[in-house]
């Protein structure tokens, strides 16, 4: 893998193949020393554009674990006006030296840009960029999915059939954006439940059933609900009126928590907004997958890295030796 | 004493060959089998002579923008393109909303001498679309302006569109409207549809640019006056003008050569090249416009040229400027999009490439037939040629074309500047009338 930009040119196979890897990284999280000696050499930068303490020390985990060179590059601000351009940060991280940039940035398609300009060699890992895509997240979300399902049998298991559905701003969610893709490319079936006015206006090309009413979407018995963060500035820009009215009907209550079977997982990205989007009762019950998603973050976050940094060079380690065999 | 030009077996406007002689400034003579002692022969067996090319909406940049681009270097590339003429927008530094800065954008058009400068007026002061600028001493300055746009800025209060409207009816003036609501596009930074919504930009919905749009039909309609749609991009849009040209509303429209040829799927990779100001639209767009331009809703093409440093495109698709520089690659792009569909003949390329434009920007001397006692401004154009657009045929100050590396047809072969060469067999002079 040269860089993961998005979940929406992952195929199948690798897809799986990160989340296999990232069980077999899962499983050496359960050991005593946890740290892998795999990336030793390697350096790795977290190039945040904006603030994100969760994913940034997650990715910050997953690098030093593989005992990796960890450089934290806090670049807030936009390019263009605040300074230095895209442009001169990677070619200032190509000058030091970065094996892999992961790169959380508030424009939509900074990675690409970064990854296809030529300023850079490294490897680059899209950790959220503007409204497209975080596919780290996506990624960290069907292993959750998968683990809860198949437990110690996951290797190999897609999500054939498992009913998905995601609930909140769908039109400036890079989660749901990424999730959508991913989830569609394992065989699950996605359900977005939204205001109207936070649905993108052409989904036409979307492999998801679009609902406004949570009530129907709950009585339809999802494996998961995926609760989204719901940003309060977006009431200013007339998306819903209040969010007391945004909660009564788009928030995953008490009620509603009692309403969902016993089989459906409470999925949400964090940090919640506890008793707008998501109530306590379902954040914190048995059900609720939200500690799980960090913990299995980290593991996604090693097998991405190692599939970026090691992966190569082993692939073609193993195809010299099928060369040789011939 | 400018040297006597022969020009033999050109297709008038792509039909008949003829000879033309060019003395003067002044075509004196055209028919078969002309001659002319001490004329320079132009051998134009298989051009096509089209009246010099009139662009009613350039960016110049200058005062302000040289980086971008100068007057100098804007006329170079509109030669390069087969434009005799073109209208410069007001979005400079200072804004061109009074005398003294048309009056300096039209001397500096003179000075480069490469084609006519005909300065645009803003409408409003400092195009802010609050108070009127002083249209009538620009008017009446020397730069004789008689089309007003507050060009990248719409003009939104519909009270101020309305008064503009019927203020320039004083002197036959016309506003040329940048036709966004503001309010439905914050932030906007492409089509707003199914690519918008995958890629995660923000949308610029087709109907902020028709709500204004149909508001001003009906605004010029209520006041009697001449209104100019800039760069209509959609199918509605195209409805709209049809609709209102049924009612005898008093409207002309231009597209540009990217919402001819180019699609928002284009956004895909985050390439900058590609984001501009109305963005690019759908496929159904693109096939609307091109009906409205074959069957005359749309009169126009007009490149809306808009240089850019290269760094103000070699960023994040957000922070990236708006727009494309067309003037050397229109030409090709309205025989690849519109001739070679068959939905246009070179004589209505004529008409909508130059006389029209002319006609609507009220310039003297310009878009006027290929026939004796008329001004020698001409293009001499070979159609058969395809090659691949390169940095090469870009001869601005910028590089941001969204055609480079993509196959067009045609050549400028010459370009001739009220009977002073521009361009000679395919190459662009260092100086007007001055061959090596």
């Amino acid at each position: 893998m040269r860089h993961l930009l998005d979940t929406k040119a992952l195929s199948r196979a690798d897809a799986l193949e990160i989340l296999d890897v990232a069980e077999d990284m899962a499983d050496t999280q359960q050991r005593e020393v946890k740290k892998l000696p795999t990336l030793r050499g390697k350096t790795v930068v977290n190039l945040f554009f904006e603030d994100s303490t969760r994913t940034r020390i997650s990715f910050e985990a997953a690098a030093k674990r593989l005992s990796a060179d960890v450089i934290n590059f806090s670049a807030k601000g936009s390019s263009v006006s605040k300074g230095e351009s895209l442009q001169d940060t990677a070619q200032t991280l190509q000058a030091i030296g970065a094996d892999a940039v992961v790169i959380r940035h508030g424009a939509s398609g900074a990675p690409r840009t970064l990854a296809t300009s030529g300023w850079i060699t490294a490897g680059v890992v899209n950790a959220g960029d503007g409204t497209h895509e975080h596919p780290t997240q996506a990624l960290l979300d069907a292993f959750t999915i998968r683990k809860r399902r198949f437990g110690t049998g996951s290797r190999g298991q897609d999500l054939s059939g498992v009913k998905v559905t995601i609930v909140g701003d769908i039109l400036h969610s890079r989660v749901a954006r990424s999730n959508v893709w991913l989830l569609h490319t394992l065989g699950a079936e996605v359900t977005l439940v939204a205001p109207p006015t936070l649905v993108p206006q052409d989904v036409s090309a979307w492999p998801a059933r679009i609902l406004f009413d949570l009530d129907d979407a709950i009585a339809a018995k999802p494996d998961a609900l995926m609760m989204l963060r719901i940003q309060l500035e977006r009431m200013n820009a007339a998306y819903f009126p209040t969010e007391r009215e945004y909660s009564r009907r788009w928030g995953l209550d008490a009620r509603r928590f009692a309403v969902l079977g016993t089989g459906s997982m409470v999925m949400h990205p964090g940090p919640m907004n506890r008793g707008l989007e998501i109530s306590t009762e379902a954040a914190d019950s048995a059900r609720s997958t939200v500690l799980d998603q960090v913990t299995n973050g980290v593991c996604v976050r090693m097998a991405v890295l190692y599939l970026l940094l090691a992966g190569v060079r082993d692939a073609r380690h193993a195809s010299n030796q099928r060369e040789d065999a011939k | 004493m400018t040297e006597v030009l022969l020009i033999r077996g050109a297709k008038l406007e792509g039909g008949g060959a003829a000879d033309l002689i060019i003395d003067g400034g002044v075509i004196t003579e055209t028919g078969a089998s002309l001659s002319r002692a001490g004329a320079t022969v132009i051998d134009a067996d298989g051009l096509v002579a089209l009246p010099g090319l009139v662009d009613l909406h350039t960016h110049l940049r200058e005062p302000g923008y040289e980086a971008s681009e100068t007057v100098l270097t804007g006329s170079r590339a509109a030669a390069a393109g087969g434009y005799t003429a073109v209208f410069a927008m007001p979005n400079t530094s200072p804004v061109a909303d009074t005398a003294g800065v048309v009056e300096q954008e039209l001397a500096l058009g003179e000075a480069a001498g490469f084609v006519t400068v005909q300065p645009i007026g803003a409408v409003t002061v400092g195009q802010k679309g609050e108070r009127l600028a002083e249209l009538g001493a620009m008017a009446d300055s020397r730069a004789r302006v008689r089309v007003f746009s507050d060009d990248g800025f719409c003009v939104w209060d519909p009270l101020i569109m309305r008064r503009a409207l019927e203020y320039v009816k004083a002197f036959d003036g016309v506003i040329a409207q940048h036709a966004q609501d503001p309010r439905l596009t914050e932030g906007a930074q492409m089509n707003e549809g199914a690519v918008s919504a995958e890629l995660g930009l923000a949308g610029w919905p087709a109907v902020a640019e028709e709500s204004i749009i149909a508001r001003d039909v009906l605004l010029a309609e209520h006041v009697g006056s001449r209104l100019h749609v800039c760069h209509l991009s959609t199918a509605g849009s195209v409805d709209i003008i049809r609709w209102a040209k049924r009612r005898g509303v008093n409207v002309t429209a231009e597209v540009t050569p990217h919402h001819l040829l180019l699609t928002d799927e284009l956004a895909r990779g985050y390439d900058a090249h590609f984001k501009v100001n109305p963005p690019l639209r759908r496929e159904e767009d693109v096939r609307a416009v091109r009906e409205g331009l074959a069957d005359g809703t749309i009169d126009i093409v007009a490149t809306d040229h808009a240089p850019h440093p290269t760094e103000a495109k070699a960023c994040e698709w957000s922070a990236a400027a708006n727009g494309m520089v067309g003037l050397e690659s229109a030409l090709r792009v309205v025989q690849l999009a519109m001739v070679e569909t068959g939905m246009l003949t070179w004589a209505d390329v004529a008409r909508v490439m130059s006389r029209t434009p002319a006609r609507i920007g009220r310039l003297a001397g310009h878009g006027t037939p290929l026939t004796a006692g008329e001004p020698a401004s001409v293009t001499l154009y070979d159609p058969a040629p395809t090659r691949v657009f390169e940095k090469t045929d870009l001869r601005g100050r910028s590089l941001n074309s969204p055609y480079l590396g993509r196959e067009l047809p045609g050549e400028v072969r010459w370009t001739l500047h009220r009977g002073v060469a521009t361009v000679a067999d395919g190459t662009l002079l260092d100086a007007p009338g001055v061959r090596s």
